[in-house]
């Protein structure tokens, strides 16, 4: 216990000393999240504030050494991320490759290949996509179709995926694709390969926000050393069901207030409608609707701190983050909704400098991919059914 | 402290849960409902409650208590809710327990509760919803004070040895100095008690005091300082009634969901039409994310953290909402039995109406956090 006050108390000094103050303060647009990659955009502290936590292996503290981590047990990492959140400190590196593909490596790679991927990953040297979903492969995503024909040491690959995120931007992708069309799930490979490989090409897609945060995705005869295939030819819907937990766990983050500090909505709700002599939110119903909202968004709070710890210990369900995944992004919606209701016609500007190019009214849309992506939360709640409250088919 | 129980934790669990099914299922609330029982619980079951030890949770070892904490009571009044078992543990082992803690009260107290003697009311509400504002007058006289006014929903009144109640003794009604607490000895006091049977079969009370004559060493604490043991007796009891509320509502849920299993309509199980299955799965949700703050509130209560206000607000409005909706949907999926008299989940519902109102409702602790957060 002495042992993990030090800790505490050396990681606060620490991160007092070494995290930029432009990284502590709330994140308020895209531009404030760190993606890292080959051709990284850094704005002014995230290049330092990364390459300190990287230094430490903090940017994913209980990853192993050799692989880039920072080996810290499960009460050390809690305790570094709220000594994060004490001081308001921005996540490092936002990435695929941290919340994705870099448990499914530690699981179901080889020594070689962790030891070529997972420090990369660590460092934020390569930004990494994900291709999963195709135009007729969605919520049924084990119907999919890009195939991979065995061509000695190497796969030959063909076929399009959509939604991959940030393809556009990322330099390298894990891929499921069909090595067999005799059985459905039982046919599907998980391989990487580099989206400069000869015959990668990407489309942005245009959406309700303004923005092209996805992709379309078009491999043709594309080669994949077989080296880059993890786990067993065929087996790839293990790896896949595995990251895609992960992926859940990430997204459910979303319901959660932002990091660096400040509530956005409640801030938002006061310099739009005004306090009454009391100190109220003017606008009555206004006020129940968000402080009913908060109770809900912090008791979220303490389910996802609940569920880290128990996945630490090895105790969490392992369907429980499809819940997480469900309510997190239902809440993340309705926080959004509010955020909108509370801007009124101020939040809906498009693109002027008070409204800072349209922010808000561009995440609200954006929110309502949430409950769509990495799993609708109807099949969430499929899965809840069945495989936590055991209900029949 | 990681947010899950500890093995210690567990097997207290383990046996409460095993003790409480036993000894008190819903049938013997049903039976003392039947009986129309004028007690309202068992005084068995009460030194049972002693036996076992589970009066003793929260008081110290020094005081032969058991000497743990809100984590543990809770793990008691989940099973606790869990079987709709009649029981002044809330009043008694949990908020009176806290309220005397530290002062002399205790050494007079804590043996009647550790034996399984002393039941324990709280007179603190004076309207139909909770609220901060104490009307009822304590004035100064002689060598202590004479008590005015009225309280009501003070559940095992009519039974009770011991009443906290909580008085004016300065300033104006909506003031949060000039409170002061009293331990009143029930069975001296002449006291007007009305019992009142309430919805879910229990008792609460309306008490008239007029002009009750007190000797000052029936403060509890400090003189016009009451707020400060008040918040401590609340913090408790609503931390406490949240552990009962996620008890009813999981009750609740594992009902209907065993209905959903079990029952055949079309020629199907109806559990495995997809409309019902994502009404649960979302109960089920909504469950879980009030149990992760109710043991949220618990830690940081036991830790005596700074934090642990909002944490306990956060618990008793969550769990009012989820055991609200759990109730709810328990008696629309069960259908027109579950209207029935004969069944239980309708006295789930009327358990969780009552404890829900307890205290301040989901209502009550959103608008304290919104003060608390500036809005």
């Amino acid at each position: 216990m002495t042992d993990l006050a030090d800790f505490r108390s050396e990681t606060r000094a620490w991160l007092e000393a070494h995290c930029p103050p432009e990284m502590r303060t709330p994140v308020r647009s895209d531009k404030d999240i760190c993606w890292g990659g080959r051709n990284p955009d850094f704005q002014p502290g995230q290049r330092e504030w990364l390459e300190a936590m990287a230094s430490r292996g903090w940017t994913v503290p209980d990853w192993p050494t050799e692989y880039g981590g920072g080996g810290l047990s499960p009460a050390e990492t809690k305790a570094l991320r709220e000594e994060m959140a004490a001081l308001h400190c921005r996540n490092p590196l936002n990435s695929f490759g941290i919340s994705m593909l870099g448990p499914a490596l530690l699981k179901y790679g080889t020594e070689a290949q962790k030891l070529d991927h997972l420090p990369k990953i660590a460092r934020g040297e390569i930004r990494w996509c994900q291709g999963y979903s195709e135009p007729n492969a969605g919520s049924d995503l084990a119907s999919l179709a890009a195939s991979a024909e065995d061509a000695g040491d190497h796969y030959v690959v063909n076929g399009q995926k959509v939604w991959t995120s940030y393809a556009d931007k990322a330099d390298w992708i894990f891929c499921l694709v069909r090595t067999s069309k005799q059985s459905k799930q039982g046919g599907i490979s998980f391989v990487l390969f580099d989206m400069a490989s000869d015959g990668v090409s990407t489309k942005p897609i245009l959406l309700i926000s303004g923005y092209s945060p996805f992709c379309e995705t078009f491999m043709d005869n594309v080669r994949v050393p077989k080296a880059n295939r993890i786990h067993d030819e065929n087996k790839g819907w293990d790896v896949a069901k595995y990251l895609l937990g992960h992926e859940r766990e990430m997204i459910s983050g979303m319901g959660l207030a932002s990091a660096g500090g400040g509530n956005p909505l409640i801030e938002g709700a006061i310099a739009a409608v005004g306090l009454d002599d009391r100190g109220r939110l003017a606008d009555p119903l206004l006020r129940a609707s968000i402080a009913l909202f908060e109770v809900r968004a912090r008791a979220f709070g303490a389910m996802s701190e609940r569920f880290v710890d128990e996945l630490k210990a090895g105790r969490a369900h392992p369907a429980q983050p499809s819940m997480m995944k469900y309510y997190g992004t239902e809440l993340n919606k309705a926080r959004h909704e509010l955020q909108m209701a509370a801007g009124g016609s101020d939040a809906l500007e498009w693109e002027s400098d008070a409204s800072n190019g349209g922010a808000a009214a561009r995440a609200w849309l954006r929110t309502k991919a949430n409950s769509i992506e990495g799993g609708t939360s109807e099949i969430q709640l499929n899965i809840v059914a069945k495989r936590i409250l055991d209900l029949p088919t | 402290m990681p947010l899950y129980l500890d093995d210690q934790q567990t097997m207290l669990r383990d046996t409460a849960r095993d003790f409480i099914a036993e000894h008190a299922p819903p049938a013997h609330l049903r039976a003392l409902r039947d009986a129309n029982d004028p007690t309202g619980f068992s005084r068995d079951l009460w030194k049972q409650f002693a036996e076992m030890g589970f009066t003793g949770i929260l008081i110290p070892e020094a005081q032969s208590g058991m000497g743990l904490g809100h984590v543990e009571a809770g793990v008691v009044l989940e099973e606790i809710g869990r079987n709709l078992s009649p029981s002044p543990f809330l009043t008694t082992a949990v908020a009176a327990v806290e309220a005397l803690r530290g002062t002399a009260h205790a050494d007079r107290h804590y043996p009647g509760i550790l034996a399984g003697d002393t039941i324990a009311a709280l007179a603190i509400d004076e309207r139909a919803k909770f609220g901060d504002g104490i009307a009822l007058a304590a004035e100064r006289s002689g060598n202590g004070f004479r008590l005015s006014g009225t309280k009501q929903f003070v559940t095992h009144a009519h039974v009770a040895d011991l009443i906290l109640v909580a008085a004016r003794t300065s300033g104006s009604e909506t003031d949060q100095d000039g409170v002061t607490l009293f331990a009143i000895d029930a069975k001296t006091a002449a006291l007007d008690i009305r019992p009142e049977r309430l919805a879910d079969s229990s008792l609460a009370s309306r008490i008239t005091f007029a002009n009750i004559e007190l000797h000052a060493d029936a403060v509890v604490g400090d003189v016009d300082n009451g707020r400060e043991v008040l918040n401590r007796l609340l913090a408790a009891g609503r931390t406490g009634a949240s552990g009962e509320l996620l008890g009813v509502g999981g009750g609740a849920m594992d009902l209907t969901v065993a209905y959903l299993k079990e029952r055949k309509q079309f020629g199907q199980t109806i559990g495995s039409f997809q409309a019902l299955q994502h009404r649960a799965a979302h109960l089920y949700a909504e469950m879980e994310v009030a149990r992760a703050a109710v043991l949220k509130a618990q830690q940081l209560l036991d830790a005596a953290s700074p934090h642990a206000g909002q944490a306990v607000a956060v618990a008793k409005a969550m769990t009012g909402l989820a055991t609200t909706l759990s109730v709810q949907e328990g008696i629309q999926m069960h259908g027109g039995i579950g209207m029935t008299d004969e069944y239980d989940i309708g006295f789930y519902m009327k358990r969780a109406r009552v404890l829900a109102e307890m205290f301040g409702d989901a209502n009550y602790h959103a608008d304290a956090l919104a003060r608390e957060s500036g809005y």
